[in-house]
């Protein structure tokens, strides 16, 4: 800071920050509110869900509604399958751009402007343009309700290729001329020398992909029709009931929420850091 | 810059050859089918299709129910995009000032990012309930008009509209901040010197100097709105009531999988690929334009 800026941030008004404060934690509040209300309604009963005027404190009933909604959804087949497809999506997307950035970086092949201008492509093919032929492509391959049909599909990743392509382009050549000069091979120098270097680049796109895979609803709810492969955010579902005859228990529902939407939230709030990081990368 | 490259000839190919075999099986094949089955139309009960040229576009074009699709997501896209683009900036602006406890904010405006749509919707609609809702509740002390979105249109709009924003809004705070951040120290001074004010400041430097990021968020969150929107609606309205929330993503999954229109549905996912074309090269077109400091 400039002695000048140091002088006049002194004279500033001994208020003006406490009323950033206070707005900033209005914001947090007005944010922050539907998250507490539906925890707020996950420790109810019944009776209390139903209170007029609606009671904004949590009550006793956290352990009993968890387990019950665990019990009637089928929570734990549920989570497994997000975790394994959230991780399979993360991995396999930044395994596969891994491979395609370096080939385009670091090797002259005929059909390298080719290959470069298919993956972009990808960018203005989202799911909805191509929705009921790669369903077909799913059931000729027969991997309707199957892992293999809940990822693989969704590994082609533009972006993350680019991403990748970006950083390696940073790095100086003396790097490969050194690796060459010691005799190691393009994949001997991908793992020994790329790797240890793009870590940042990984966990940061890890953790965007991580939460993507995590909350994706359409590819899900076409791909699987067996609840014991649903995905929790469509398996969700269930708790609500539909057919009007049956009372909604919202304070299930809500337990059910908290527990779907929790692993992504723990995962950005832990892995802050990297979050932002591959937020504002990836969308160079 | 000439770059050092291996001597190989068939190791690129193996390197490519994951991401192109999906790229082709799951993207450029299938985006194909939907340009030649959107020329065609099934029988619906078997049998071959029949060659109709653009008669499935022709009669979407002057369809009602799709025109009124076209509408709400245009509605929903630019409710969505102006709620959480505007909401995020002034939020950003406060958190940019010279105060302690940046971090802690950040990550306590950030969080919503991680919640699916779907499950927000959920929520959202709980706190709409007509019955049991804090809005309506709060709503009836204020006015006699009913607050209930199972019946009106709008209420149901604004529900969906809501929920979505608020998952998003986050995502555009860790934009503009990281805009904003990067502004010089420098410039903001000078403007102190001349007695300009923090309204003054914001209006007069800050809008003009990050309006490329704040462009190109206007179409990111448009393309979200556009595309990711699915979720929510299925969870939660079904596109009802009516047809009310039914966006152009919803019917198209609806007459596809629900009705077996395939030739309309097929033309439906064209009319798609012909907007997200033209979002994606504005996308491209402003990042290419856009200024960093």
């Amino acid at each position: 800071m400039t002695p000048l800026a140091a002088r006049r941030s002194g004279r500033a008004l001994p208020w003006g920050s406490w009323l950033v404060h206070a707005l900033l934690l209005l914001a947090v509040g007005v944010i922050g509110f539907p998250l507490y209300f539906a925890f707020v309604i996950s420790t109810q009963d019944l009776a209390e869900v139903v209170q007029r005027p609606p009671r904004l404190l949590p009550s006793g009933h956290l352990v009993a509604n968890y387990i019950e909604a665990w019990r009637k959804s089928g929570m734990g087949a549920l989570l497994f399958n997000s975790f394994v497809v959230a991780l399979a999506v993360a991995v396999g997307k930044i395994t596969i751009s891994m491979l395609s950035a370096f080939a385009v970086v670091y090797f002259h092949f005929r059909g390298r402007t080719l290959v470069f201008w298919l993956i972009f492509v990808t960018l203005m093919l989202p799911i909805p343009v191509r929705i009921l032929p790669t369903y077909e492509v799913i059931g000729n391959l027969g991997w309707l309700n199957s892992y293999a049909g809940l990822t693989v599909p969704l590994m082609a990743s533009a972006t993350a290729t680019f991403l990748f392509r970006q950083f390696y382009l940073t790095i100086p050549n003396e790097l490969a001329e050194a690796a060459q000069l010691d005799g190691a091979g393009p994949l001997r120098f991908l793992w020994s020398f790329l790797m240890p270097l793009s870590w940042a680049n990984v966990a940061a796109l890890f953790v965007v992909l991580f939460i993507y895979g995590w909350n994706e609803y359409f590819w899900p709810l076409l791909i699987t029709t067996t609840q014991d492969m649903r995905t929790v955010i469509i398996g969700l579902e269930l708790l609500i009931p539909r057919s009007g005859t049956e009372l909604p228990t919202w304070n299930l529902i809500m337990a059910g929420a908290m527990m779907a939407l929790l692993p992504p939230v723990v995962v950005i709030i832990v892995m802050q850091r990297w979050f932002v990081k591959g937020l504002i990368e990836t969308e160079k | 810059m000439k770059r050092t490259v291996f001597p190989n000839r068939w190791l690129p190919y193996l390197l490519v050859l994951p991401q192109v075999a999906v790229t082709l099986v799951f993207f450029f094949w299938p985006a194909g089918q939907s340009l030649y089955l959107s020329l065609f139309k099934s029988p619906p009960f078997g049998g071959r299709d029949v060659f109709v040229g653009l008669d499935n576009f022709r009669a979407l074009l002057t369809n009602r129910d799709y025109y009124d699709s076209v509408v709400n997501s245009f509605v929903f896209a630019f409710s969505v995009t102006a709620l959480s683009v505007a909401g995020g900036l002034v939020v950003a602006a406060l958190a940019n000032q010279k105060i302690r406890g940046l971090g802690f904010y950040r990550t306590a405006l950030l969080w919503p990012y991680g919640i699916a749509p779907a499950v927000a919707g959920i929520i959202f609609l709980f706190i709409f309930h007509p019955a049991y809702g804090i809005v309506p509740y709060v709503m009836a002390f204020v006015t006699t008009y009913e607050f209930n979105w199972l019946l009106k249109g709008w209420v149901a709009m604004v529900l969906i509209v809501v929920a979505t924003a608020w998952t998003h809004v986050g995502y555009n705070i860790a934009f503009f901040l990281a805009g904003l951040q990067a502004i010089p120290e420098s410039v903001m001074e000078a403007a102190s010197v001349d007695g300009a004010g923090p309204v003054r400041k914001f209006t007069a430097i800050v809008v003009p100097l990050i309006s490329p990021i704040t462009f190109y968020l206007i179409v990111v969150n448009l393309v979200f709105a556009f595309f990711n929107a699915f979720g929510v609606i299925h969870a939660v309205t079904k596109g009802g009531p009516g047809n009310a929330t039914e966006i152009m993503v919803f019917k198209l999954w609806q007459d596809g999988f629900i009705g077996l229109n395939l030739g309309s549905s097929a033309a439906q996912s064209v009319i798609l690929m012909a907007v997200v074309i033209l979002l994606t090269m504005l996308q491209f077109k402003i990042a290419e334009k856009k200024v960093t400091y």
